[in-house]
Parts: structure tokens; C-alpha cells; sequence
């Protein structure tokens, strides 16, 4: 999950008119360790102008849950040389959109605008990296935001509770089990020490990725990117990201969330699973393969076919798996039962498919099809760089390098029936699972 | 190609608008019909969209949320696939398509490479003249929308614009949801299913755009082969109607710790001389990003709420002017007090000239980056179409922008925004917030 500063959420895309070809890639890194990525596109005058963080909400100091997030709001609030609110300002006055985005692992910031602008955003951006002044009223009506946001997208939302408390109990002892946003509790008591704090252990030039999108040479990008940022000083003691782990998983564990708002029972199970490491992609890739078997599409996946085609007992089913993540990711599946059929009997048919997934493995004929499928996905995913750009941040922020990102269709392409079949075995161990059920106020009794 | 002026471009601090660099073309086909084009061969794909007007709002009497079921149903089977084999069929081509539907439009999406294209025509060909329907589909996705209906029934938004809606356009197809109710849909027959399809699926109301690896013979031949096969027309189109909602609050009792607030008065079409003036005005008071008047004061010195809105809504039938907030239930009177006096103050004074020079700068500057890709341009396009602009309306939208003056915008502010008219649909438990009337 990740959380952006304001819930007008600007479509991150650009796309090109190659001078060359669309979504060619260099990297650099500067002389004060910050890396720079530029994707360019000319099919438009315009470039996204993106700097990313290798720090997000798994960093936070225990008790201090959402000041990443919290931080990044603040961000927006003036530096020695701008007041609060200006770099928005400036960024509309020249036509341009802005906003942040805070995940566990990354923070990022971006602006869209015309290409020509560029440098104007390099020089906000560098300003607030290492100059941010905050009013302490500003800090508390932020705060006041921030639990507004809560409000509105987790306490408002029985679904995002549901996965809340989910997550809470898949990771007992890692971070990702703390939600981005913050427990209510300790966000309230959040402070502009505890923002300037954070800010000042992990906001710096060695820390952060520069990504450049759009119409934009790189030779261009260089010679403003070591002008604006190169003259900043790098941070000592930004030392290797080493988070609380996972023990072994035991037990199968099980949660019921019951709600008077809920309308529509739903069951969720959620495993601990590897994510994409660093020259180590192929576990990852066949999982990523083995969500759109099990629960792509309706019409041609192993639970949408059984569940909602074949027996009906489901009106939705769906499988998720975020390969991309620092630590121990999570792979999950959902079943939304029809009328009149219980959690129980759509979790006992859940279990009986995936019992004979892993016996027999996947058809091989979908399975063809879902990589040339995937293959295709290469060539769209041309029209969107803000897409491009985004794979890089994620990329980059949770351990992997620009080799890994370049790697990675291939890796995919290399997938065989045997390696899906091997890391379903191995993921799809209840013992490391937490299944979930949201329930109405009283059970489906209630219905 | 880039053009960094010099390396002092960072002081220049108001933009010159780039200009959207977009040659659209109208192509008329062999068959009669119109599509606008943009070719771009740098990438092996089309993106097609195709909308036929009218949407949901032509549901025949007492068949509410038949045009939403059926329109869920065009993928689930067509000439001699059923539904997963017509998915496999898709699949194995490596195209999408999307259909969606709402008060206005029914919509087509569509992304095929060009070495498939002619298969992927056929494909979605066939779903828009063969549908099939079948017994089985029927009742699966039925299933999907009544659970989707549920849900609405416990969602503080949902319930919110759905109160609204009614008060504002009672019994014409805008004052319900185009999803129907649980009975109606339940109640639905595979008759209803095919009247729905022939009272949408038309050539007479259809619009499209096509922007990729396409040249114009190209497109004109694949539009005759994809519509040539269609009904000639279809339902008539509903009648307009003025937003009908008077000043006042409904408090709608629900419990939740945050209260959501749906806000609105009579909008301003966009055939109207002063529309682009309204456009300004409204990107002030509480429009896209984050700078407006409402943002300022709601969140920003007052953090009220994570986030508020305001819309000009053009409809195709009617206008308003609309916006929604939420806050915590102890604090939903501050915002709409708030809110009011953000309308009365735009009523009484308007925009400062330096409000009017900032909105104008954003608004033309903004435009040309919208056009970023194949898939955002041909829904642009569509989009255009529908509004009844010109080809050439992408080159004059900005100067139409540059040319509203202070002093008009003021008179239209004085016009258009009238707290008195402005009616609040409040779901929660405010505090101190009582139904007006």
C-alpha cells in the first residue's frame, strides 16, 4: 500500500515520440552518491521529475508509527528560502502538478511539467532535501490532516481495516505489519521533533534516486542534475536497512473482523512470500505468474473458473502478489462468496482448489498464453514512461539495481510450469498464512 | 528536441504555455461513419475508444440498472465463444478491451497490437453484434451487481450522492443510480438484457477515436468492418432537465465517525459564452491540485478534512456545480460554514486579478501535458466529440482561456455562485447539523 499526499491522486504518465526509441535508459551517479535514472520519451514536451527515498514507513523508530508519512506532508511546508505552500504554487504557475507518496520502503516526490521547467523543480527539490523549516503551527494542523486521512480512507473503510489487522498479524515481528498511515494512537502524539528527527537521519543526497521522464536528453539532465544536486552534502551513518525479521512461521493463524458497515462477507488469506532479489528474480517471477493463474482474470483463472463459472459459489475471486519489497512480501488471495454461501464453504472450496493446483500445476496451454500475454505487456507499457519511471523507484528503493530492473522481463519470459509449481509449494504453507474473514455485525447470521 | 533555453531558464517563474503538439485528423469512412485520428507509429499498438451516447440513462421504464447488467455481459460470450472462450480468444491476442457504462455514455476501450489487429477487430466485432447473452452469464454477473449493490447500501459516499442525486433530479434517469436497486436488478429478463443492447448499441450515437500504429484507409476500413454491423438507432435520447435541488441540509443519520458531505447548486453548460469563465472561477474556489480557495481554507489552515472538491458538472441533460468533503462527525458544521462563506465571498468579490493571472497560467499550462500518451490522447478525443468541439479546438482552447477578463469573470461569479441555492447532503452523525427542510 502506499498513501499519497492528497487523494486527487495526478495520473503519472508520459509517453513518447521517439527521436529515438521510446523508454531508452541511462544512469549516472553523482559525486555525492545520489543516483540519477533517465527514461526519455519525446512524444511530448513534458517530463516528470521524480526523487525517491530509500527510507518509508518500515524505518520508523518503534512508537513513532506514521511519521514517514507524516514527514512527507511537512515537505510541503517551506524551507529556509520558500514559505510553506510555495513549491506548489510555483509548480501550478508554470503549468505543472506535484504530490509525494510514502510506502514502507520508499518515499517519493514528483513534479509533472513542461520539459523546459526542469530545472526550476531540480531547484526546489534540492532546497527542501536538506533546508526544511517548520512553524510548529503548521506541524499541528498537519496533524490534524493526517488523522482526517485516516479517518477517511481506514477508519471510514471496514475493508481497510480488515487488511490493516491482517497485516498486523501476518507480521508479528516485522514493521510491514504497522500500517503506512500510522496507529491512531501514536500518530496523535507525533511531534516536529519526531519529523526532524526522521528527516534528518534519512533525507540526503546518498540516500535518495533522481528519475528523470520524458523529453529530456541526458546529457542535459547531467549537467543540471550535478548543478542542483550535486552541490548538496552527503549524509555520514546511512548505514544498510536491516529491519526486525520474520522467525519461522508455525501456525496458520486466523482473524474475523465483524462490522455493522459491512454489506458483502469476504475472505482474504495472506502468506508470507519471497520478494525479487538482487541477481535472484526467478522465485519472484514465478510468483507472479502463479497470481494471474490462480485469480487474473475470471474467465480464464483456476479459482474464477471453479469458484464463480463452474460451482458459483463466488461472485469475485483474485490473487495478489507485490514482487517488488525490501523484505518478506506477501501473496494473497480473495473470494467474495455469493448469496446465501457461507465463508466456510467458500474457504472449503478455496482449499480444495489450491490442493489440486498443487498436485496437478497450471494448464499448460493458459499458461503459454499468459506468457505472451505478459510479453505484450512490454510493448504497451511503452505509452506510459510514468509507469517506467515508476518500476525504476520501486526498484531501486528496495534493494535492487538497474541490472535487476533491465532483467526482469527476461526473468519472466524464463518462467517455466516447473518453477511455478515449486514456488507455489513452497508459498502456499498455510502454517505461514493468516486467513481472514469480514464479517457484518453478528456474523452471516445477520444476512 | 529539448529545449533549455539557457541555463537561467530556472528564474523564469511564469510559463509560457507548450503548446499540445497533437495533428488530429477527422477520417470519414467508406460506410459514412466519423472517427479523429492521431497516428503514432513509434509503437506497435492502437488505442481505440468508442462511446455511444445516451448510456444508462436509456433503461426503459421500470428496468433500472438493465443497461449497467448488460453492458457487463458484452464479454461473456459472442457468435460461437462463451464466455471463457471468447476470454482464451482475447488472450491469445494479446488485446483488451473494457466496456463501462454510466449516465451519459456507454463506453468501449480498446489496445491491440498491430500485428493482431485485424483478429482483434473480429473479436470486439463480435461481441457489439453477436452478444450472446447466455443463461448461465446472466445470472453470474447479476450476482456480481447485486453484491456491488449491497455494498452502496453501508457507503457513506454512495449514500451521499445517491440522496443528492435524488433531490436535485427526482424521477429522470439522473436522480437514481444507473446500477439499479437490488429489486429491479433482480427482477431483470433476458429480454430486458437484449432491449437494454438495442436500446444502446447504435450507429446514429456513436463516437470514436483511434490514436496509434493506424493510418486513416486503415481506420476508415476498420470501422466499417467493427459498426458496419449495427442497428441504425437506437432508444431516443432523454430530455434535459434543470438541477432541481433548492438551498438547504439533509442530514442522512448514519453511523460513522466521519461524516461525508455532497454540495451543490445549477452548474453552467459548456456551450454557454461564459463557461470558460465558470472553468476559472471554479479552478479557484476549490478546482484540480492543491492552490484553491477551499483547499486553503478547509485543510490547510484549519485541518479539517484530508480533502475537498469542487466540480462544474456538464452532463449531457443538465449542469451543476458540485463539491464533497469529509471531516469527523464533531466537526461537520465548521466545514459547512466554511464552505459557505467560500461561496458568499466568490459571489460578493470574485477573483483578484492576481487569482485570475495564477488560474489562467496553470489551466493553459496544464492542458498540453495532458496529452501524454496513446490511450490518454484517444480518450481526449472522444471526449472532445462529445462536448461537440471543433478538430481544431485543442489549438484554441487556451486562447478562449487567455481571453476572459477580470471584469467578466467577476459578473459571471456574481451570476453563478449563490450560497442561498447551495444544498448540503450530509451522511453521519454531525454534531450540531440539522435538516433544513
Amino acid at each position: 500500500m502506499r498513501l499519497a499526499r492528497f487523494a486527487v491522486f495526478a495520473v503519472l504518465a508520459l509517453s513518447a515520440r521517439p527521436l529515438m526509441a521510446a523508454g531508452e535508459v541511462t544512469d549516472f551517479t553523482l559525486d555525492n552518491g545520489m543516483q540519477v535514472v533517465v527514461i526519455e520519451d519525446h512524444r511530448a514536451p513534458v517530463v516528470v521529475h521524480m526523487v525517491w527515498y530509500r527510507t518509508g514507513a518500515a524505518d520508523e523508530p518503534p512508537g513513532k508509527s506514521g511519521i514517514a508519512h507524516f514527514l512527507e506532508h511537512l515537505m510541503f511546508k517551506g524551507t529556509d528560502e520558500r514559505a510553506a505552500g510555495e513549491l506548489s504554487k510555483v509548480v501550478e504557475a508554470n503549468g505543472g502538478s506535484d504530490n509525494a507518496f510514502t510506502s514502507y520502503d520508499y518515499t517519493a516526490y514528483f513534479q509533472r511539467v513542461a520539459a523546459d521547467r526542469l530545472a526550476l523543480m531540480m531547484e526546489m527539490e534540492a532546497d527542501r532535501m536538506r533546508d526544511l523549516a517548520l512553524a510548529p503551527d503548521d506541524v499541528a494542523t498537519e496533524r490534524s490532516v493526517i488523522l482526517e486521512e485516516r479517518a477517511t480512507r481506514t477508519d471510514s473503510e471496514p475493508g481497510a481495516l480488515f487488511r490493516e489487522e491482517l497485516d498486523a498479524a501476518l507480521y508479528r515481528n516485522h514493521p510491514y505489519g504497522v500500517p503506512v498511515i500510522g496507529w491512531k494512537g501514536e500518530m496523535e502524539g507525533l511531534t516536529r521533533d519526531d519529523a526532524l528527527a526522521f528527516y534528518r537521519q534519512f533525507y540526503a543526497p546518498n540516500n535518495a534516486i533522481l528519475i528523470v521522464a520524458g523529453d529530456v536528453l541526458p546529457d542535459e539532465v547531467r549537467a543540471l542534475a550535478e548543478a542542483q544536486y550535486g552541490r548538496l552534502v552527503p549524509s555520514e551513518g546511512i548505514g544498510p536497512r536491516a529491519r526486525p525479521q520474520e522467525p519461522p512461521s508455525r501456525a496458520a493463524r486466523r482473524i474475523v473482523l465483524e462490522d455493522a458497515r459491512v454489506a458483502q462477507p469476504s475472505l482474504m488469506r495472506s502468506y508470507l512470500a519471497p520478494a525479487r532479489e538482487p541477481g535472484d528474480q526467478g522465485t519472484a517471477a514465478a510468483l507472479a505468474y502463479l497470481a494471474r493463474l490462480l485469480g487474473g482474470d475470471a474467465a480464464t483463472s483456476v479459482l474464477g473458473r471453479a469458484l464463480q463459472f463452474d460451482s458459483q459459489l463466488a461472485v469475485h475471486t483474485s490473487a495478489g502478489y507485490s514482487a517488488t519489497s525490501l523484505d518478506d512480501t506477501t501473496f494473497s488471495v480473495v473470494v467474495v462468496p455469493a448469496e446465501g454461501v457461507s465463508l466456510a464453504e467458500a474457504e472449503a472450496a478455496l482449499d480444495a482448489q489450491l490442493a489440486t493446483f498443487l498436485k496437478t500445476g497450471p494448464d499448460p496451454v493458459a499458461f503459454e498464453r499468459l506468457r505472451m500475454q505478459i510479453r505484450a505487456a512490454e510493448i504497451y507499457a511503452l505509452d506510459d514512461v510514468g509507469e517506467i519511471a515508476d518500476r525504476y523507484g520501486r526498484a531501486l528503493t528496495t534493494g535492487l539495481s538497474i541490472g535487476d530492473v533491465q532483467a526482469w522481463p527476461e526473468a519472466l519470459q524464463a518462467v517455466t510450469i516447473d518453477d511455478v509449481l515449486t514456488a507455489a509449494r513452497a508459498v502456499l504453507d498455510k502454517r505461514a498464512s493468516v486467513t481472514g474473514w469480514l464479517l457484518p455485525e453478528g456474523g452471516e447470521g445477520v444476512l | 528536441m529539448i529545449r533549455f533555453a539557457s541555463a537561467l531558464a530556472f528564474l523564469v517563474l511564469v510559463a509560457l504555455p507548450a503548446r499540445a503538439e497533437v495533428d488530429i485528423q477527422e477520417v470519414t469512412s467508406p460506410g459514412g461513419l466519423t472517427a479523429w485520428l492521431v497516428e503514432e507509429h513509434s509503437i506497435p499498438f492502437v488505442a481505440l475508444e468508442l462511446r455511444f451516447r445516451g448510456g444508462a440513462s436509456l433503461d426503459a421504464p421500470g428496468k433500472r440498472g438493465a443497461i449497467n447488467l448488460m453492458t457487463g455481459l458484452i464479454e461473456e460470450g459472442a457468435g460461437e465463444l462463451d464466455a471463457q472462450g471468447f476470454a482464451e480468444a482475447r488472450d491469445d491476442l494479446a488485446a483488451s478491451y473494457r466496456f463501462d457504462v454510466g449516465d451519459d455514455v456507454l463506453s468501449v476501450s480498446a489496445r491491440f497490437l498491430t500485428e493482431n489487429r485485424d483478429a482483434a477487430v473480429a473479436l470486439l466485432q463480435s461481441a457489439l453484434t453477436d452478444p450472446r447473452f447466455d443463461a448461465q452469464a446472466i445470472e453470474r454477473v447479476r450476482g456480481q451487481v447485486l453484491a456491488h449493490l449491497k455494498s452502496r447500501e453501508t457507503d457513506p459516499g454512495a449514500l451521499a450522492s445517491a440522496a443528492f442525486d435524488r433531490l436535485a433530479y427526482g424521477d429522470h434517469p439522473y436522480g437514481s443510480y444507473y446500477g439499479g436497486t437490488p429489486e429491479s436488478v433482480a427482477a431483470l429478463t433476458r429480454n430486458d438484457i437484449l432491449d437494454a443492447f438495442a436500446r444502446t448499441v447504435a450507429r446514429d450515437r456513436v463516437v470514436i477515436a483511434a490514436v496509434g500504429d493506424i493510418t486513416e484507409s486503415e481506420l476508415g476500413a476498420l470501422v466499417d468492418t467493427l459498426l458496419g454491423g449495427l442497428p441504425e438507432t437506437g432508444a431516443p435520447l432523454p430530455a434535459e432537465l434543470a438541477f432541481g435541488a433548492t438551498g438547504g441540509i439533509t442530514v442522512v443519520p448514519f453511523e460513522t465517525p466521519q461524516s461525508v458531505a455532497q454540495f451543490g447548486q445549477p452548474g453552467i453548460s459548456v456551450e454557454d459564452p461564459d463557461f470558460f469563465a465558470a472553468f476559472i472561477l471554479n479552478t479557484v474556489l476549490g478546482g484540480v491540485g492543491f492552490n484553491n480557495r477551499l483547499m486553503e481554507e478547509v485543510r490547510e489552515k484549519r485541518g479539517l478534512t484530508y480533502g475537498i472538491g469542487t466540480y462544474l458538472v456538464d452532463s449531457d441533460y443538465s449542469e451543476s456545480l458540485v463539491g464533497s468533503v469529509s471531516t469527523v462527525n464533531p466537526r461537520m458544521g465548521e466545514t459547512i460554514d466554511v464552505v459557505r462563506g467560500a461561496w458568499a465571498l466568490m459571489a460578493r468579490e470574485g477573483l483578484t486579478a492576481e487569482e485570475l493571472a495564477g488560474a489562467k497560467t496553470y489551466l493553459t499550462g496544464a492542458y498540453p501535458l495532458r496529452f501524454d500518451g496513446n490511450a490518454p490522447i484517444a480518450r481526449i478525443l472522444v471526449g472532445m466529440q462529445l462536448s461537440g468541439y471543433p478538430v481544431d479546438y485543442v489549438k484554441t482552447r487556451n486562447a478562449r482561456i487567455e481571453a476572459v477578463t477580470l471584469q467578466e469573470a467577476n459578473r459571471v461569479a456574481a451570476e453563478l455562485f449563490r450560497p442561498e441555492a447551495l444544498r448540503f447532503v450530509v451522511v453521519g452523525q454531525p454534531e450540531g447539523v440539522q435538516s433544513t427542510n
